[in-house]
């Protein structure tokens, strides 16, 4: 029933995808009430998970794309290698 | 009577119809562009040699994604093998008597930066991503891939060969790590 640390940091970090199950959220409930320590992980990974939500739509603005040079470079690349 | 509609490959037309699309589908798992570049590259060569092998049943971009598919697995199990030249693991917990527990020295510290204002400071993402960059190769594709490419754990597990387990193991050392990271880095400033 008691788990160490590094294993209620773990469940903590499934939490933050909704993956949890019933009986790991126990584990770490009772966990936390006796560990400061997990207790600002817990809290810090909360807004950890706020920040790469906000990332991820930045990254989605950012479109990379391959440039026409790289393109037709690879097009002259694969007319070489053609059999 | 329905024929089932053979499809045709036309390798002149690779580049110019699939090489965004795949560029693209690389790039979203692998935060590299050169690496991704050369993957599409290397699915191009590939696909060339098994021309003979298309038995016309699944579309030519189904097909070549599929080459593509296995080369990011390959690129996988290669960064995921190679001992990491001087791959400075960084432990956070506890490995003798007191197996599990913290290390003094990381345990987490107060943060002062934590508002919803600092989350609108643009600056934040690029701290964020050296920061996931500063991961070892082989966290941060899975960790980008879960994250912030929003996949499933059973389309990873599928598409990397690993277990749900592996997974997890694998974004908690990750998070632990951008944790401490972000801490050093944004937080306590």
């Amino acid at each position: 029933m008691k788990i160490s640390c590094d294993k209620a940091t773990a469940i903590c970090d499934k939490s933050q995808y909704g993956e949890v199950t019933a009986w790991e959220r126990l584990k770490l409930s009772l966990h936390l009430v006796l560990c400061k320590k997990c207790g600002l992980y817990s809290k810090q990974n909360i807004v950890l998970s706020k920040c790469l939500k906000k990332h991820k739509e930045f990254k989605k603005k950012i479109k990379c794309c391959l440039s026409e040079d790289e393109k037709m470079a690879m097009e002259v690349t694969l007319k070489d290698k053609k059999p | 009577m329905n024929q089932e509609k053979t499809h045709t490959l036309n390798p002149d037309k690779w580049v110019g119809q699939h090489a965004d699309y795949l560029f693209n589908y690389a790039t979203s798992r692998i935060n590299d562009h050169d690496l991704a570049k050369d993957l599409v590259q290397d699915t191009f060569f590939a696909a060339l040699k098994a021309m003979n092998n298309f038995q016309g049943k699944a579309s030519e971009r189904t097909w070549l994604i599929a080459i593509l598919k296995r080369k990011i697995i390959d690129y996988y199990r290669k960064i995921n093998s190679a001992k990491g030249k001087a791959e400075v693991k960084m432990n956070f917990y506890s490995d003798g008597e007191r197996e599990g527990e913290w290390i003094e020295e990381r345990v987490p510290t107060n943060w002062n930066n934590e508002t919803d204002k600092n989350l609108e400071n643009e600056e934040l993402n690029i701290v964020l991503e050296k920061c996931i960059n500063n991961l070892p190769e082989k966290y941060a594709l899975v960790f980008r891939m879960k994250t912030i490419q929003d996949f499933e754990t059973d389309e990873i597990c599928k598409e990397l060969e690993i277990t749900a387990s592996n997974l997890w193991v694998i974004i908690h050392r990750a998070r632990t790590q951008l944790r401490k990271c972000m801490e050093d880095n944004w937080f306590k400033n």
